[in-house]
């Protein structure tokens, strides 16, 4: 801890002596902010801490406008948006449906992923941590907008109609790279980010836009 | 402290019943637990552990921590715990209450603190101090948080801290923000603080040191963050860490004027 304190603090005093009257500027900050968090986080069993603080361009940016408390402006956005839609893969095999039941069992996992997991967890899909999705679910988040009636309100009688294309792929692009629609989404990139494989986005999809699934009864 | 943790037990009995009350309405049923929950609260048995180990003479140096300066000067334990984190001249550095703790029990008692920092939670010396920081939030219950931003590097660690806490990383792309930067949320049934603008008396920084029911341990603010972190699927957060105590200002300043009701209960 004295190491990582002095070593911190020299950066530290560096910043307050460059912005002496003015106090330290925005470039200084974020770069001091970018420090302090690798001199405080340690690797934990799965998680290494480069892994997760060398975030992309997309998580950099738009936490710089968090931080700003300013939305993106629109050229970035779409920049953004673009660069993660081209990196959506689509189902190998062309089938975006799997089995919702195995879909709903994800939707309620939240596992995987933290420094107390180890390797051979099955990741869940976090979704009911915010999303309302099956109506006899109580215990639901709100951070997202609610998923119950999802593929009924859209109009999705049968998914594999030409007719339900367009909602279908948008399902399969918002689960895999939810940045693609919206760059700074506080939804996760499930399929991108490596947290769901293809197969279990391919049951989420099911269990919103297929028609035997509870979401549309 | 001599009371009864009766309703506790109580509160305990009435959640093997929740599926029973869930014939009202699941929602309500929650509801009278956390009241239930409010009637007695094990963080007393925290505080008296506290109270005892601050004037116990202990370490190599068998000494107490009666003399240490918790920034209101040698000894004085009231109202300290709503003026931190802040800076201290004599490490030079901005201090939350526990890695205040950590100098203190290393200067006075001769313990080694960065061997207390590497220790787990709940373990060794690390429970002793949470214990004293439970006792020393109890000092300052009810009063209003006023963290000073007077010294340069205060300053600068809240604006470190705000970056901290928007900091998207890791496989979710998560960041505190993305559970705590809107008004009104919840998370499964968890209510969730807005924490980028003052969330009131005795909510979200206001509330740590707390016992928590669902297991029984008692988790100082340390602990809280770090286990954020971990659902964030962040690394490890070092104990006493400057990216902890940065956010613990900015959480701190952000909640300027609210009243402190730690220890508090959770579920």
């Amino acid at each position: 801890m004295n190491k990582t304190s002095a070593w911190t603090l020299t950066a530290l005093a560096a910043v307050v002596v460059a912005g002496c009257a003015t106090g330290p500027s925005v470039a200084e900050l974020n770069d001091l902010a970018r420090q302090v968090a690798k001199a405080s986080f340690r690797d934990e069993g799965i998680v290494k801490a480069d892994k997760v603080l060398n975030t992309d361009e997309t998580s950099r940016l738009c936490s710089e406008a968090d931080v700003a408390g300013k939305p993106l402006d629109e050229a970035t956005a779409k920049r953004i948006e673009e660069t993660n839609l081209k990196a959506i893969k689509w189902p190998s095999d062309g089938k975006f449906l799997g089995d919702w039941k195995q879909g709903e069992a994800i939707a309620q996992s939240g596992r995987g992923l933290t420094f107390t997991d180890t390797a051979d967890t099955v990741n869940g899909g976090n979704c009911y941590n915010c999303h309302q999705i099956d109506q006899k679910e109580i215990s639901f988040g709100t951070i997202g907008p609610s998923l119950y009636n999802y593929g009924k309100i859209r109009g999705v009688t049968d998914p594999n109609s030409e007719a339900a294309k367009p909602i279908v792929e948008y399902t399969w692009g918002k689960i895999w790279n939810s940045k693609a629609y919206n760059a700074c989404s506080n939804m996760p990139r499930a399929g991108h980010m490596g947290i769901l494989s293809e197969a279990q986005v391919r049951h989420v999809v099911a269990l919103l836009l297929d028609p035997n699934s509870p979401v549309n009864k | 402290m001599q009371r009864s943790h009766l309703p506790l037990w109580a509160a305990a009995l009435a959640l093997s019943c929740v599926p029973a009350m869930a014939q009202k309405t699941a929602s309500q049923g929650i509801d009278e637990y956390r009241a239930m929950l409010q009637d007695g609260n094990p963080s007393e048995l925290f505080e008296a552990k506290g109270e005892d180990l601050w004037k116990q003479k202990r370490g190599p140096k068998s000494a107490s921590l009666e003399k240490c300066d918790l920034g209101k000067g040698p000894g004085v334990v009231k109202g300290a715990f709503v003026e931190l984190p802040r800076f201290f001249a004599d490490t030079g550095r901005v201090q939350d209450l526990e890695s205040r703790l950590l100098t203190c029990m290393e200067t006075l008692q001769g313990f080694n603190a960065a061997d207390i920092a590497k220790t787990g939670f709940g373990k060794g010396e690390q429970n002793t101090v949470t214990a004293l920081a439970t006792w020393i939030a109890s000092e300052s219950k009810d009063m209003r948080f006023n963290l000073s931003q007077s010294h340069p590097q205060e300053k600068t660690f809240y604006e470190v801290g705000k970056r901290l806490f928007f900091q998207r990383g890791g496989p979710h792309d998560f960041a505190c923000a993305s559970c705590h930067g809107e008004d009104g949320k919840r998370i499964r049934l968890q209510d969730l603080p807005n924490l980028t603008k003052n969330p009131g008396d005795g909510v979200g920084f206001a509330a740590w040191p707390a016992y928590r029911v669902s297991n029984g341990q008692m988790w100082g603010m340390q602990q809280r963050l770090n286990d954020c972190y971990r659902q964030q699927r962040f690394p490890y957060p070092g104990f006493g860490s400057d990216a902890t105590i940065a956010l613990g200002v900015y959480l701190g300043v952000n909640s300027k004027g609210s009243a402190s009701i730690a220890p508090a209960i959770k579920r």
